[in-house]
């Protein structure tokens, strides 16, 4: 079946501005996702970019915007595609090359959050001890992939990247925070205790509409804003 | 890019670590963590690292289920291993397991619970009590995606340690100067093309297997053997690459891989009559034996015309009987594959499955510390400069065939030991041995190769030849005439390889130039897999060839394998392409060595 593309092309090398091609595919039915889709338009021409790698959802690469909403390509059946695919990068980030972004922003908003367990006590010879309810504290939180949908579908965050965090650094900041073995948190409250970092957040729910996990930053937003009131009274 | 400069831009560090997946990223932070100035090349961002799709567990005898030893871990290491394992590293690798798990919980990683807040544990393959006696619980999980957890958990100990990463950077060549010392490497910035030399005192490969010169593959696409072609292009021998494990549980037409942790949580599978098959082949462990005599045994029933499905080409997995709350508790992201890559709810229906390849098991020969090996008249002799971890390395506690969980387990403890003794060598103290003058004639020569060739073929249509010929000659069942065939067919191929010409000369980011240069790596594997599988004529582990086929009670051949002749490591070079081989190592240093027993479950 004769497939349409219409996808975002920019090769700074060789191009003063971006522009949009068209480009007619044959499929024949065994590309089942997007990403087997792009597989084979590269095959015919092989200046098309994109990142990729797990193909199976797991590794967070192939993340971009699919007809208007950002999501990952190796998880995106065809069937669920009109028959015109257009195809363009995360919206938000600078663009390098195709449909490929320049992601040092967001990954900069991940690791202002201290993005690592913070323990000082001196820990057992065996595991530290964690019950299943605290242990379940953490689902819906640990799996991010990092592939940046959320984020580069925020408002807030296109308006102010570089001082707000973001879905997905908040996300893994909650993570920390409902963590029974993570001791710091006063302090992982206090690094948020700013007009844009957390409070940005104007629940505008993009962030869950398009996690490719359906991970739910947006509450765990929710909860970071409790925990802050709850050590204000 | 045509022009690549005289001169290329230099950096120096004490280590330079290829590759950002678990093995690399445990390194990494011994030596960050110890204050030595090191650099992680990287093609991808580190979490997008192949570890990350490790779904069932790592393996440790923590006895929180119920009673466990680490020398029963040691026993079916080398039984799943087929008794080509070096026992001294398996000894090793089993002693230091537990330690390695604890610690990885004490960074944050999100371990499963049991009621009493220990680590919950799973039955995996080949993991059994009292050696051989019944399965044991001995898989650390994390739900099923241990490796994601694990991948994540390991970066964020990175960041904490200010670990310097070089994000979407190849690395190209390894630079030795002389006397044979590594002393560096070459390596393409994708995002600017440039290419660069990098001065070290250390190389460290940790650029994970080759799974992608197969063409049906659980394997990541970057998954391209880099670090095992820039070894073999440096003089380097691999080892053992004839040994290729087929995951039973490849998702069939989309190799995606389920975890052997679904079989572990009790699924089983069942042949187009309907029937439990393995109860046939293995009684005691029946769904739970290695993987690959759980592959072996799913291709006979299908060759025998007991398949599943109108063309009886598949196996079926059957696990709606664990009922939808433990799948959803422990099989969460199996679920998700199911209704995404198989128009299958795995709480109602089972799923079509057949044997995909999945792991290499052979790789750089390396010591203990991870330092690599050559083998030389008889000789054991370090590469200075060189180590070697995870699974471009053959230290071996593989062998044959590797059992479910150990790979996560293997990074761990060999990333750490090979870390540490980095840091114990005392490079940080030391100046950098000078570069040769000729560092980077070899990465210059190729890459204009690439930009120049006009009567070429393109990377992708060579490559995907070399994919069907490995399938078609090196696959679950081998004949020596197939192998022999295949040996002939991959010479042509590497002809072609010569060849590669580009579409695509820009600078900026040019996944087309990088995918050419992954597929002279994966040639260089794909070649050493078929020589070195035409070259070995008997039946052990995952090299299975019907011509050496014999029963379970011959007198000297129990089931094919021919320990008085083949119980020794393979040894393939490039530059010759030709092979050696030498001694497995049967020296345990605390306990007795296991013999060799011919290997039923």
């Amino acid at each position: 079946m004769l497939r349409t593309f219409k996808i975002y092309r920019y090769d700074p090398d060789k191009d003063s501005k971006p522009y949009m091609q068209t480009i007619a595919v044959e499929l024949d039915g065994s590309e089942r996702m997007l990403l087997d889709a792009l597989v084979k338009i590269k095959a015919q021409d092989p200046t098309l970019s994109f990142r990729r790698s797990c193909r199976e959802g797991v590794c967070g690469s192939d993340a971009m915007n699919i007809n208007g909403k950002n999501g990952l390509a190796c998880l995106t059946n065809m069937r669920t595609l009109p028959q015109t695919v257009v195809l363009k990068p995360l919206p938000g980030l600078p663009v390098v090359r195709d449909l490929i972004v320049d992601m040092t922003l967001f990954f900069k908003q991940y690791e202002s959050i201290k993005p690592y367990l913070i323990n000082h006590t001196q820990p057992p010879q065996r595991e530290r001890l964690q019950s299943p309810e605290e242990r379940e504290e953490l689902n819906g939180l640990y799996e991010c992939i990092l592939c940046a949908s959320c984020s580069t579908s925020c408002p807030s965050f296109w308006w102010n990247p570089d001082k707000f965090v973001g879905p997905a650094g908040l996300l893994q900041a909650y993570r920390f925070l409902a963590d029974s073995r993570d001791e710091a948190t006063s302090e992982r409250l206090d690094n948020l205790e700013d007009p844009y970092r957390l409070f940005r957040c104007r629940t505008i729910m993009q962030c869950v509409d398009v996690c490719p996990k359906s991970l739910n930053p947006a509450r765990a937003i929710g909860k970071i804003k409790e925990l802050m009131v709850r050590r204000a009274i | 890019m045509a022009s690549i400069p005289q001169t290329l831009p230099r950096r120096a560090f004490d280590v330079v670590i290829v590759g950002a997946g678990g093995s690399g990223m445990r390194a990494s932070l011994q030596l960050a963590r110890a204050g030595l100035k090191v650099a992680v090349l990287t093609k991808v961002f580190p979490t997008r690292s192949h570890t990350v799709a490790a779904q069932g567990g790592v393996s440790a005898s923590l006895g929180n289920m119920s009673e466990d030893c680490w020398q029963w871990h040691f026993y079916d290491t080398i039984k799943g291993a087929d008794w080509l394992g070096d026992q001294d590293a398996i000894e090793f690798m089993c002693q230091e397991a537990p330690k390695v798990v604890y610690e990885l919980e004490h960074f944050g990683m999100p371990f499963d619970r049991n009621p009493d807040g220990t680590i919950y544990q799973r039955p995996f393959g080949g993991h059994t009590a009292n050696r051989g006696e019944k399965p044991v619980q001995r898989a650390c999980a994390a739900a099923d995606r241990t490796g994601h957890a694990m991948l994540h958990t390991l970066y964020q100990q990175n960041v904490a340690a200010h670990t310097q990463f070089f994000v979407e950077w190849m690395a190209l060549d390894l630079v030795r100067n002389a006397e044979g010392d590594v002393v560096g490497v070459t390596a393409l910035e994708m995002e600017t093309g440039e290419v660069y030399l990098l001065e070290a005192k250390s190389v460290l490969m940790a650029s994970g297997g080759a799974g992608r010169i197969y063409h049906s593959s659980t394997n990541a696409f970057i998954n391209t053997g880099d670090g095992l072609g820039m070894a073999a292009r440096a003089g380097i021998p691999l080892q053992d690459m004839e040994f290729w494990q087929f995951h039973p549980t490849g998702v069939a037409g989309a190799g995606v891989l389920l975890t052997e942790g679904c079989r572990g949580e009790g699924a089983i599978l069942l042949n187009g009559e309907g029937e439990r098959f393995m109860e046939r082949y293995a009684p005691t462990l029946k769904d739970l034996a290695p993987r690959d005599f759980v592959s072996r045994s799913m291709d006979q029933e299908i060759k025998e015309g007991r398949g599943c499905g109108p063309n009886k080409d598949y196996i079926l997995m059957k696990m709606d009987h664990l009922g939808a709350e433990t799948i959803h508790k422990r099989l969460p992201s199996v679920y998700e594959i199911g209704v995404h890559f198989a128009n299958v709810d795995i709480t109602r229906e089972p799923i079509p499955v057949v044997p995909t390849i999945h792991y290499q098991m052979g790789g750089l020969p390396t010591n203990l510390h991870g330092q690599v090996i050559e083998h030389i008249n008889g000789e054991n002799r370090v590469v200075n400069g060189l180590y070697a971890v995870g699974e471009c390395a053959c230290v071996s506690v593989h062998g044959a065939n590797r059992l479910g969980t150990n790979s996560l387990l293997d990074l761990l403890v060999f990333g750490k030991a090979a870390g540490d003794h980095i840091v114990k060598s005392g490079i940080k103290d030391e100046n950098h041995k000078p570069l040769p003058a000729d560092a980077a004639d070899l990465t210059r020569a190729r890459l204009a190769a690439i930009d120049t060739n006009t009567s070429g073929e393109y990377a992708q249509d060579v490559a995907d030849d070399m994919r069907k010929a490995m399938q078609q000659h090196a696959g679950v069942f081998r004949t020596q005439a197939l192998m022999d065939e295949g040996v002939a067919k991959i010479a042509a191929i590497r002809e072609r390889v010569k060849n590669i010409r580009l579409q695509d000369t820009s600078k900026v980011f040019n996944t087309a130039r990088v995918e050419a240069l992954e597929v002279t790596n994966l040639i260089e594997v794909a070649q050493a897999t078929m020589v070195a599988a035409a070259a070995r004529k008997e039946c052990r582990g995952a090299h299975m060839v019907n011509d050496y086929e014999h029963p379970a009670d011959h007198p000297t051949l129990g089931l094919g394998r021919n320990d008085a002749e083949w119980m020794k490591h393979s040894l393939w070079h490039s530059a010759t392409n030709s092979l050696s081989y030498k001694p497995v190592n049967m020296k345990p240093r605390t306990v007795a060595a296991i013999p060799p027993q011919v290997r039923t479950f």
